[in-house]
This record gives C-alpha cells, sequence and structure tokens, in this order.
C-alpha cells in the first residue's frame, strides 16, 4: 500500500497498520451510548473511521430482535474491532474475546480488564495475563491500558498488535493529562500506540496527535456531543490536522518575544 | 413431566424438550444462527455442531451478540 496522502505534496505519511493489517484513518469510534441508531450511523460516517467497536453482550430474550449492532452497521464497509470492555478478570476477558472472534469478522480484540469500577482504570496484571494467552491463542491484541511505560512496554513484549494508553479515564472527556509520558511510550515503543479513551473535544484530538501518536479511539466524545455528527466532523479533521503538525514539525517553544517583522527600515 | 428438562440461557431458567439441540432451541427462540455465538457449558459451539449438541438437564446456554460499546 502506498504511504498515506496528507493534504500537503510535501508530506509523506507512513501507512497506518496494526497487525499486518493497514486502514485509511488514524480515527477509530465506538458505537456506544448514541442516543439512536441512526445518529451513529451518519457520526461514524461522519468521522471518516474505518474501525469502529462493539461490544459482546447476551442477545436480550424478551424483547426485539433489533439490539444487535449489525442490524445498524454494515460490516464489509467497516472494520469491527470488538472489546470486552466490562471484563474484571483475565479469564472473563479470554472468554469475551472468543465469543467475539466466533463471530467471524477477524482476530483483533481491543482487550480491556478493569481493576476499578470507579476509575475503569486498567488491572495491569490481568491484562497482561490475558494478552499473554490470547496471542498464544493467535488473536491481534489492542491493549487498554494506562499511560504508564513500563506496562506498555511489558504488553508489547507479551504480542500486542498496538498499545492503547488512555488520554484521561474513560468517558471523562478530561482531554491529555499527561503528553509527556503518553509520548515517551511512542518514543520507545515499536508497535503502534492509539490513544484510547478520554478525549472530550477536537482540541483535544487534535493534541493529542501532536504527540506522534499512530491514532484515536474515541467514542463518549461523539455520542455525548450535542451534535454527535458535527462533533464526529470535527474530530475527522482535528485528527487530521494533529498529524499533520506532527509531521510537519513545531517550532521550538521560546520564552521570551521574537520579532517576526524585520527591525530594519524602521523610520527614524 | 419427564419429556421437560430445566437449562438456564442467557441466565434465565427455561423449560425445554429433553433432548433438544442447539439448533432446535435458537429456532425455538426465533434466533439466527448466523446472527448469535452459542457457548454450552462454557464452550463454544460452532454454527454447523449446532444441530449435534444435546441439552441435558442444568445445562448452561450462552447466546451473545455484538452490541454498541467503546
Amino acid at each position: 500500500m502506498n504511504p498515506m496522502a496528507t493534504a500537503v505534496d510535501t508530506l509523506r505519511d507512513t501507512p497506518f497498520t496494526i497487525g499486518g493489517r493497514t486502514f485509511h484513518s488514524r480515527l477509530m469510534v465506538g458505537t456506544g451510548k448514541y442516543r439512536d441508531n441512526d445518529t451513529m450511523v451518519r457520526a461514524i460516517e461522519a468521522s471518516g473511521a474505518e474501525i469502529v467497536t462493539v461490544a459482546v453482550r447476551r442477545v436480550d430474550l424478551d424483547r426485539t430482535r433489533a439490539t444487535g449492532i449489525l442490524y445498524h452497521l454494515d460490516p464489509k464497509h467497516h472494520f469491527l474491532l470488538a472489546n470486552t470492555a466490562g471484563c474484571a478478570t483475565a479469564e472473563d476477558a479470554v472468554r469475551y474475546a472468543r465469543l467475539a472472534r466466533e463471530a467471524g469478522f477477524n482476530e483483533f480484540v481491543k482487550l480491556e480488564v478493569i481493576g476499578d469500577q470507579e476509575t475503569l482504570l486498567p488491572d495491569v496484571q490481568g491484562l497482561l495475563q490475558a494478552t499473554k494467552i490470547l496471542v498464544q491463542d493467535g488473536f491481534r491484541v489492542l491493549a487498554y491500558t494506562n499511560e504508564d511505560l513500563v506496562t506498555a512496554l511489558r504488553l508489547e513484549d507479551a504480542g500486542c498488535a498496538a498499545v492503547m494508553p488512555l488520554a484521561s479515564p474513560i468517558g471523562s472527556g478530561l482531554g491529555l493529562l499527561n503528553p509527556y509520558s503518553v509520548r515517551t511510550i511512542k518514543r520507545r515503543l515499536h508497535v503502534p500506540v492509539v490513544v484510547d479513551a478520554g478525549v472530550g473535544t477536537a482540541s483535544d484530538a487534535c493534541v493529542t496527535m501532536e504527540q506522534g501518536v499512530d491514532g484515536i479511539l474515541m467514542n463518549t466524545a461523539l455520542a455525548a456531543a450535542h451534535d454527535p455528527v458535527a462533533m464526529a466532523h470535527a474530530m475527522r479533521l482535528a485528527v487530521e490536522a494533529g498529524r499533520t503538525a506532527y509531521l510537519a514539525g513545531r517550532m521550538p517553544r521560546r520564552e521570551v518575544a521574537v520579532p517576526s517583522s524585520p527591525l530594519e527600515g524602521m523610520l527614524d | 413431566m419427564n419429556d421437560t428438562i430445566d437449562i438456564t440461557v442467557n441466565g434465565q431458567r427455561r423449560a425445554v424438550s429433553r433432548g433438544v439441540t442447539l439448533l432446535e432451541l435458537l429456532g425455538s427462540l426465533e434466533l439466527d444462527p448466523r446472527a448469535v455465538v452459542v457457548e454450552h457449558n462454557r464452550t463454544i459451539v460452532r454454527r454447523p455442531a449446532l444441530g449435534d449438541v444435546r441439552m441435558a438437564p442444568g445445562d448452561a446456554v450462552e447466546l451473545v451478540h455484538f452490541v454498541g460499546g467503546g
């Protein structure tokens, strides 16, 4: 595949590849919490995302048949990335991942092992344990983790296809709280780093991409926006802007002013 | 009474005919086998085998699919 095109001819981006598969958008979106399915579908379209996440849950035996997301989302047009959201142990996460794979779309899983219900922060031991089992089992694991470098390194060693540090807690919309840690993780890892969770608005997405990470996954920022479709469009632009700014290389920060206009030629 | 047994489907107790297969169970629930993944006593049962697995008293069946999530 050719390098990803950017808006500027002189910039050539590297392809966005995870687990041997190349994707055309660096923005991934979730499908939860939308007020209705039509809004979700239009927001995903406006986001330009190729990868969309889904959760594995029991079929509701008592109500309508239409609760399944595949009644609304065409798997031919989107890459379905199943998550293990809600799982609190490695064993549960492995079980959910295997059920998801059985649906027959792909071997990718967004692995979550939640260690604390209030903050939804990951249980890093459980995460590592589940990663090893799933990698052994042929999965491409994208692991949701905190912004801790050592955990990220261990996840890479365990065979993760991508590591997904949070910007801030899931659903918080607080934006990128620790750009330094996320940048360090990106610098030290070889596998793609995709920031997952915490982005609240377009500027958050832009700043996150400016750190040089490979992509962003978001859900609530779109679903809980007043106008999810418009926000999805804004996020698409923000991710592209942030990525392009990163590739362009920002000017150095200075603590004093430097004039932009010549000092010569001033009148007496 | 001998011809029905109790099993658990998605956490709910249900009376089904003795010897009913998973495929027949899905049919009685009006579920398309292509739209669900089936777990029987913690083991995933692939679609082609659904007609071969018969229910025994106390069996636990989970029927799952994809829903919206982040």
